[in-house]
């Protein structure tokens, strides 16, 4: 890849990426909103991790597939069930997803 | 101010440093497909956005156009749209103030600057995500520097950090039952809009899984 793509990449990338997360604050922000917006606001995080941690775990591009990763992923959310930490769930997840591809 | 970005420093470092591992497999993809080092450590510091650079990356890597990898960069990043609406409140100053305060947003900071009260805190919004930024940054200039010597980023299985991170952040979420509905319909939504959309617009339409929990909480309540 040529530094000059390399670049261009970047500076779209961190334009769009700014632009993105300004217009809701820009569009609303100071404005008081009504009660149940906070009840919404709640359920983000619920409704994006879990969208984000399915798309991620098993899609590829536009296919569906199981994987090694699949079960890596799928034992890193078992470690943080019994109460591993944030940093030894992603490593469950990498060693696990490492082993099953090398044998 | 000061005493919650301590606090928000304390509380983004558990994120930070499962951040720190992912930036370095970014770090990695990005020698992988031969981007020059130094500008990938620059798209991480001035784009700060995981998804976003290896969704661009990806394409470029997999021979895509620049218009497609910038494409996909903005389709990834399109669940700011909904997160920005949900931090717009508390973000307070002139328009280009607002603009800027909100560029500190990232997906972690849905769960640590909660103020418990429907909002957020800005002092534990800029001390988590100024951790996150840091090992970020200094993750990915890992990567790019020892890419060569780690070796495929797929046998090592990196690509499986990214998933785990939001599974991890998922489960301290399913705190009751309304939190579980709505994450299960937010899976659902997602994974359907996967064979026939591109990649981000499943995530960015999951979000309207919060509307289907507000909707049943009222018809409870009545």
């Amino acid at each position: 890849m040529s530094t000059a793509t390399a670049l261009t990449l970047v500076g779209g990338c961190a334009v769009i990426t700014a632009v993105i997360k300004s217009t809701g604050p820009v569009a609303l922000g100071g404005r008081e909103l009504p009660p149940w917006f906070a009840s919404i606001v709640a359920m983000m995080a619920p409704a994006l991790f879990a969208a984000l941690a399915v798309t991620q775990a098993l899609a590829d591009g536009r296919q569906l597939e199981l994987g090694a990763d699949t079960a890596g992923v799928t034992l890193a959310g078992v470690a943080v069930w019994r109460g591993a930490s944030m940093v030894t769930a992603v490593l469950v997840a990498a060693v696990t997803t490492a082993a099953l591809r090398a044998v | 101010m000061n005493k919650g970005f301590r606090a928000g420093v304390r509380a983004g470092l558990p994120f930070a440093l499962a951040g720190g591992l992912l930036a370095t497999s970014f770090g990695v993809l990005a020698i992988d497909v031969g981007m020059p080092g130094w500008t990938a450590v620059l798209m991480s510091a001035i784009v700060f956005a995981g998804s976003a650079q290896i969704a661009a990356l990806g394409i470029l890597g997999a021979g895509g156009g620049l218009g497609a990898a910038l494409g996909a960069a903005a389709l990834m990043n399109s669940r700011f749209l909904p997160i920005g609406l949900a931090f717009a409140p508390s973000l307070p100053g002139r328009p280009l103030s607002r603009a800027a305060q909100a560029q500190t947003v990232v997906d972690v900071s849905l769960v640590v600057a909660e103020d418990g009260k429907g909002g957020f805190d800005r002092g534990l919004l800029f001390g988590s995500t100024a951790i996150q930024y840091m090992t970020w940054v200094s993750g990915t200039a890992v990567g790019v520097l020892g890419g060569s010597i780690l070796g495929d980023p797929e046998a090592l299985g990196l690509d499986a950090i990214y998933p785990a991170f939001f599974v991890a952040l998922l489960v301290g979420e399913l705190r009751n039952d309304r939190a579980k509905g709505v994450a299960a319909a937010g899976a659902l939504i997602a994974l359907v809009l996967v064979p026939i959309a591109p990649p981000g617009i499943p995530v960015l339409a999951a979000s309207a899984a919060t509307l289907i929990g507000l909707r049943r909480r009222e018809a409870e309540a009545t």
